[in-house]
């Protein structure tokens, strides 16, 4: 008898203990679950997690001084005498005889930052001026659509113009300087999140479930702040993250026009791919090492946002 | 008095063009001059294929769209009049149900704050514990479990779904809902049960119903007085069981006809009206009566001229048609270009050749 009410109680328990859990997985939960399973997801965190890390440890990570010229007698850039990796320096040496692996760990660190300051910059004025739009054509009436013209042509003439071509006016017009150059990349994210957030916020609004709103009698503030604004940020953080990747080409591409940071006490991927064009016959791969860390970060960024886009897209939803 | 008066509504929706200047260069004509009364209790059903306004006029009466003219009296007052504000301060007597229980849901929003969300725009209930209670209760009326309150849309069936959206409605008490289209996304089976949700809620309540929707079986199932919409306009009123057993206008008569019989032999050898031609477009709508363009009844006389008013014919059956009684008695045969379409048994056999 006993063993039989044991039996039941302990299935009670088990079925209990697999039943439903009490409380319901909310989108953004319930994205972030469905995100760690994702593999494409999960290569895309831990490169962009070890490019964070190396960034923040640099100092104690690179194995020299990046700046000391220790090795300048071994390279002869004039006779096409450059050092490849040997034990003492994995990479090599570069043309004026510094360790490149020791340029390579630090330089992740202002790339990083421009990559990340700039994309911020970009999110934040883009969001606010699409927001602002978006919200404007939310709340409707007249003025509304007028507030929302004037913000979307000064936005349009941004987009219009080539992204670099607007970096490098941007950077000459303030000078050379790290902050030239994350408002230089800045400046020219802006437009794609203004467009993206505004464009998602009007396709919000005319969604069923803002209708819903209305008809339940909800202000038209609240709708567009607590329906339509959290409804639209999905896109426009996914987009973020893909920015990241652009914003670091573009630095480095920067850099490489001689628009980037004049101050070479540190270096930089985009301004060490600048320098190694001048050896590329005899030491591809003083350009080869900046490239490939460029693009693995790019890509870090890439897989993580292309990953995001997946597990926020409802329409993917088992 | 009725609950729900419409007086000649019309909702047009302006065509603009042009890149900096817009201008007005015409007109959708959604809904044209549509007058009905809905008695409070009742259930007044509008039918109509795509196109033809009903769901316009639907929202329409919780001025989700903006009403070009005409009035929308509901309890005594003309909603039409009202500021925005006013109107936002009475949508919790006035609800809706929408066609897309998913679509309709904010997917962000969990059950709770879905349906507490209608309560805390109309300041009802003053705590937190006052409104769950009332939500729960909502809840059991439209049998969910008090735990679904925790979860989200997406984790619903979508008859469930359906439900929560009846939730929201209800949970604010209102006189009158506004049913759009309330099953059609649904499947069959969930159908029925969504169906009888909304009866059972009627009688326990006094519920008022305006349902809209294609499927002439749902409507007939739920309504007590039926509309058909054509083009804007409405073109026969009467109550269920009447305008089924005898449809007088030649549109409803030809909806009717198009509806399939589960008997093979009644399906096989009952006369069943083809309409030719598309629906006009409501930007550019026929002059005359709506309908005459596609009418196997039409008359030289005045159908291409001459807009026939809703008239009543019979006790609570009105019929826009200027040859209503004509076509009954069989004065009036379907004219010979368009006879063909009314297809008798024979030809109907001669068109499916089988083994």
């Amino acid at each position: 008898m006993t063993t039989k009410t044991d039996k039941i109680d302990r299935l009670a328990e088990l079925t209990a203990a697999r039943a439903e859990p009490e409380h319901g997985l909310g989108l953004w939960r319930e994205a972030f679950r469905r995100l760690k399973r994702n593999p494409m997801a999960v290569s895309g965190a831990v490169i962009v997690l070890l490019f964070l890390v190396i960034a923040i440890l640099a100092p104690w990570l690179a194995p020299y001084d990046p700046e000391a010229r220790t090795w300048d007698h071994e390279v002869f850039q004039n006779q096409n005498i450059f050092v490849g990796p040997r034990a003492e320096n994995w990479l090599g040496l570069d043309n004026a005889g510094r360790d490149e692996l020791s340029r390579i760990i630090v330089g992740a660190r202002q790339s990083l930052l421009v990559g990340v300051v700039a994309t911020g910059l970009g999110f934040a004025v883009g969001a606010l001026l699409g927001g602002l739009a978006g919200a404007a054509v939310g709340l409707g009436g007249r003025v509304g659509q007028r507030v929302d013209a004037v913000i979307m042509r000064v936005v349009d003439m941004l987009l219009a113009m080539p992204s670099l071509l607007l970096a490098v006016s941007v950077a000459a017009i303030l000078g050379p300087s790290l902050l030239t150059v994350m408002v230089a990349v800045g400046v020219t994210q802006v437009p794609i999140f203004a467009r993206l957030l505004r464009g998602s916020m009007l396709a919000q609004s005319h969604s069923d479930y803002v209708l819903a709103a209305n008809a339940l009698g909800v202000k038209r503030r609240r709708i567009v702040l607590g329906h339509i604004v959290p409804n639209s940020l999905g896109p426009v953080l996914v987009q973020g993250t893909l920015s990241l990747a652009t914003a670091i080409i573009e630095a480095a591409a920067l850099s490489y026009l001689g628009l980037g940071n004049p101050d070479t006490s540190y270096p930089e991927w985009g301004s060490m791919l600048a320098d190694a064009q001048r050896f590329l016959s005899g030491a591809p791969q003083l350009a080869i090492y900046p490239a490939i860390v460029i693009i693995i970060t790019a890509l870090g960024f890439t897989l993580l946002g292309e990953a995001m886009r997946e597990s926020l897209d409802p329409k993917l939803r088992k | 008095m009725s609950l729900l008066e419409l007086h000649d509504l019309k909702v047009h929706f302006p065509i603009r063009r042009g890149i900096v200047f817009d201008r007005t260069v015409g007109h959708v004509y959604a809904v044209d001059g549509v007058s009905l009364s809905i008695e409070s209790g009742q259930t007044y059903g509008l039918v109509g294929e795509s196109g033809c306004g009903k769901t316009t006029l639907g929202r329409a009466v919780l001025r989700l769209n903006e009403i070009t003219a005409g009035k929308v009296v509901f309890d005594g007052t003309d909603l039409a009049q009202l500021s925005e504000k006013e109107m936002r301060r009475r949508r919790n007597r006035l609800q809706m149900v929408f066609q897309d229980p998913l679509g309709s849901l904010d997917p962000r929003q969990n059950v709770e704050s879905i349906l507490v969300e209608g309560l805390a725009a109309h300041d009802i209930g003053k705590t937190r514990d006052e409104r769950r209670k009332r939500v729960l209760k909502t809840l059991d009326a439209v049998g969910l479990p008090g735990n679904a309150l925790s979860r989200y849309p997406h984790e619903f069936s979508g008859g469930q779904r359906q439900r929560i959206g009846i939730a929201r409605a209800l949970v604010l008490e209102p006189d009158l809902i506004i049913c759009d289209e309330p099953v059609s996304a649904l499947d069959v089976s969930i159908q029925a049960q969504v169906l009888n949700l909304l009866e059972g809620i009627q009688q326990e309540l006094g519920l008022t119903y305006l349902v809209i929707a294609h499927d002439l079986a749902v409507v007939r199932h739920i309504s007590d007085t039926i509309g058909v919409m054509y083009l804007g306009n409405l073109v026969e009123e009467a109550s269920s069981d009447d305008l089924y057993a005898a449809p007088r206008h030649p549109y409803t008569k030809a909806l009717m006809s198009a509806v399939p019989v589960p008997d093979p032999l009644v399906e096989e050898t009952r006369e069943r009206i083809l309409l030719t031609g598309d629906l006009p477009s409501p930007a550019n709508p026929p002059a005359g009566c709506r309908f005459h363009t596609r009418c196997p009844w039409r008359q030289e006389t005045r159908c291409d001229t001459e807009r026939p008013e809703l008239r009543q014919i019979g006790t609570g059956h009105r019929v826009a048609c200027h040859f209503a009684e004509q076509i009954e008695s069989g004065e009036i045969r379907p004219t010979s270009e368009l006879a063909a379409a009314i297809l008798p048994d024979a030809e109907v056999q001669t068109e499916v050749p089988n083994a």
